[in-house]
């Protein structure tokens, strides 16, 4: 076979991933960018170029600026918690026991619910009125009387990001249990028969061969949260008042709440650009690190 | 004492972990005045199962499930078609276009969602595609592409060259020998990409929020979400709790069933970036 029909050959399997990529993914960046640079007219259904102004309109916006505060709050929060809480488990569940099969699964079941279902039952859980989180709490004497915890914007975040930790924490978990299976349990067994215990050999052995992964999980992890949606707009839609409002959420209602379209794209155009910089500038000095040691 | 300890521990996480489902499970159990009762009532007694039957006669509920299924199927299936393939190629290619390759669909992977619903929207309304499956399996088998390649490609790569050699000396042609060499010798793999890929088609929210506005069009998380953001109040807790039950535990079996497939497939597919 000649190398130009094994050439052909190729490309000619990469064709649907490319088509498909192209229609539902680079296409639509392409329209989402020009509608950002857009004043779309509803009413008429014309569309004419504004060239930057929605991106001036933004540093004006005070409700974006709140929007960028919330989903950051949001953001380094949940992701500072479910860092700390994943790893936790993955040693327990790194551990040989019975029946740890079946406790891994279940500890999983979270991450692999949806978000926007469980986010109901969050706000069952955190309702001012029957919901057991008040009963819980006051049994445990931490609250003399129920709180509305979605009612309030401190305590909505904070059970926004208790909900959050709860459905992504196994995320974590498992990306740090594959990192725990290839430490190899030589390395462990000659530091044990050199007298350090379990806290140093952890400290001084583990973590440090854990940082790839943990950088990995908090990468991930961080766009992730960055981007959600699911949960914030079902359990307290953004509310009160704005104060749970991030700023996927403040584009979804640019554009279909108030109809404005340029403006919702520059919203999620803004966004996702502010990410790929930040993105591209951790890799670069993830890199550099990498290349010194 | 540490042995207690740790199964103390282990007793707490698991807690933890699949209370707020346990929780939503005992109240679609309860009767009326226990799920409204202070101080908090936490078993049904008696149990029952009348918020189950009221919501599948007050909402097509059976619909919304089998929605979900065909949806997330097909977009499976479509995803697997065109990712196969490609990861067949990015396997036996160059490291430095593949790891180019892997790195740039790693991108469109991690991209916010909310980025591509404003022109998707457009172009689905454009084709009159509003309230059809296609609407949804499109864009979910596209945003998904980049886990199955991620997936499969490392699978492939472990193959055995010769195979392939001996494939091309047996007249098969480039797609045959994915369809009848690669695929079935990588099948654990090929298995576990499209577990996952059905997981996430079926917890999808925003897309199906948008595109599915007719009741009986509606995949199991549209259907949910907009029962309870329309009328939150309106709504008897009971029932809430047995749609969210109805909905994860389709979902909640196959994880239980599968866990092995999706522990491996998850650390293979996210770790080695």
């Amino acid at each position: 076979m000649s190398g130009r029909e094994r050439a052909r050959d190729q490309w000619y399997l990469l064709l649907p991933a490319v088509l498909l990529l192209g229609v539902a993914v680079v296409i639509p960046v392409a329209r989402v960018i020009l509608l950002s640079l857009s004043r779309v007219d509803l009413a008429e259904g014309a569309t004419t170029f504004a060239g930057l102004d929605a991106y001036a309109r933004l540093w004006g916006d005070s409700r974006w600026w709140s929007s960028w505060s919330n989903t950051l709050v949001f953001t380094g929060c949940s992701v500072a918690v479910e860092l700390v809480a994943g790893v936790a488990f993955a040693l327990l569940l790194h551990r040989t026991f019975r029946g740890r099969g079946w406790v891994r699964a279940l500890v999983i079941l979270p991450w692999a619910l949806p978000t926007a279902v469980m986010a109901l039952a969050w706000g069952w859980i955190f309702n001012d009125a029957f919901g057991v989180a008040n009963d819980l709490l006051q049994r445990l004497g931490m609250i003399g009387a129920p709180v509305a915890w979605l009612g309030h914007p401190g305590t909505a975040m904070a059970a926004l990001i208790v909900a959050d930790i709860w459905k992504t924490t196994p995320f974590v978990t498992l990306v740090v249990l594959a990192g725990l299976q290839s430490i190899s349990a030589d390395v462990l067994e000659a530091a044990r028969l050199d007298g350090l215990s379990a806290p140093q050999r952890f400290r001084r052995i583990v973590l440090p061969l854990l940082v790839p992964t943990l950088l990995v999980a908090v990468a991930f992890r961080v766009v992730q949260a960055y981007g959600s949606f699911d949960l914030i707009y079902v359990l307290t839609g953004g509310g009160p008042g704005g104060s749970t409002e991030t700023v996927s959420l403040y584009a979804f209602q640019n554009v279909f709440r108030y109809l404005d379209f340029g403006y919702g794209s520059a919203v999620a155009t803004q966004a996702a650009l502010l990410l790929a910089i930040a993105a591209a500038l951790a890799a670069a000095l993830a890199g550099r690190k990498g290349g010194r040691a | 004492m540490r042995r207690a300890l740790f199964a103390l521990a282990i007793v707490a996480v698991l807690l933890w972990s699949v209370a707020p489902a346990l929780w939503q499970a005992l109240t679609a159990l309860k009767p009326d005045e226990q799920i409204t009762k202070i101080p908090t009532v936490y078993l049904p007694n008696p149990v029952t199962f009348e918020h189950v039957t009221a919501l599948w006669e007050r909402k097509p509920f059976g619909r919304y499930l089998l929605n979900s299924a065909l949806v997330s199927a097909w977009a499976t299936l479509l995803c697997l078609v065109c990712a196969a393939p490609a990861a067949a190629v990015l396997s036996r290619a160059p490291a430095r276009w593949r790891n180019r390759a892997l790195l740039g669909l790693l991108w469109v992977g991690l991209f916010p969602p909310i980025l591509l619903l404003f022109p998707l929207y457009e172009g689905v309304r454009f084709l009159g595609w509003i309230n059809q499956p296609a609407a949804l399996i499109i864009p979910y088998a596209a945003l998904h592409l980049p886990l199955a390649v991620w997936v499969l490609e490392s699978a492939f790569r472990a193959l055995p060259r010769e195979i392939e050699e001996a494939g091309r000396l047996d007249g098969l042609r480039a797609l045959d020998r994915v369809r009848r060499l690669h695929a079935p010798l990588a099948a654990p793999s090929v298995a576990t990409a499209g577990l996952l890929v059905f997981i996430f088609c079926w917890n999808e929210f925003l897309l199906a929020l948008t595109f599915l506005t007719r009741d009986g069009a509606k995949t199991v998380t549209a259907g949910i979400a907009s029962v309870a953001g329309s009328s939150l109040y309106e709504i008897p807790w009971g029932q809430l709790s047995a749609a969210t039950v109805c909905a994860t535990l389709p979902l909640a079996i196959l994880v239980l069933v599968f866990q092995r497939r999706i522990v491996s497939g998850l650390t293979r597919g996210a770790v080695k970036g």
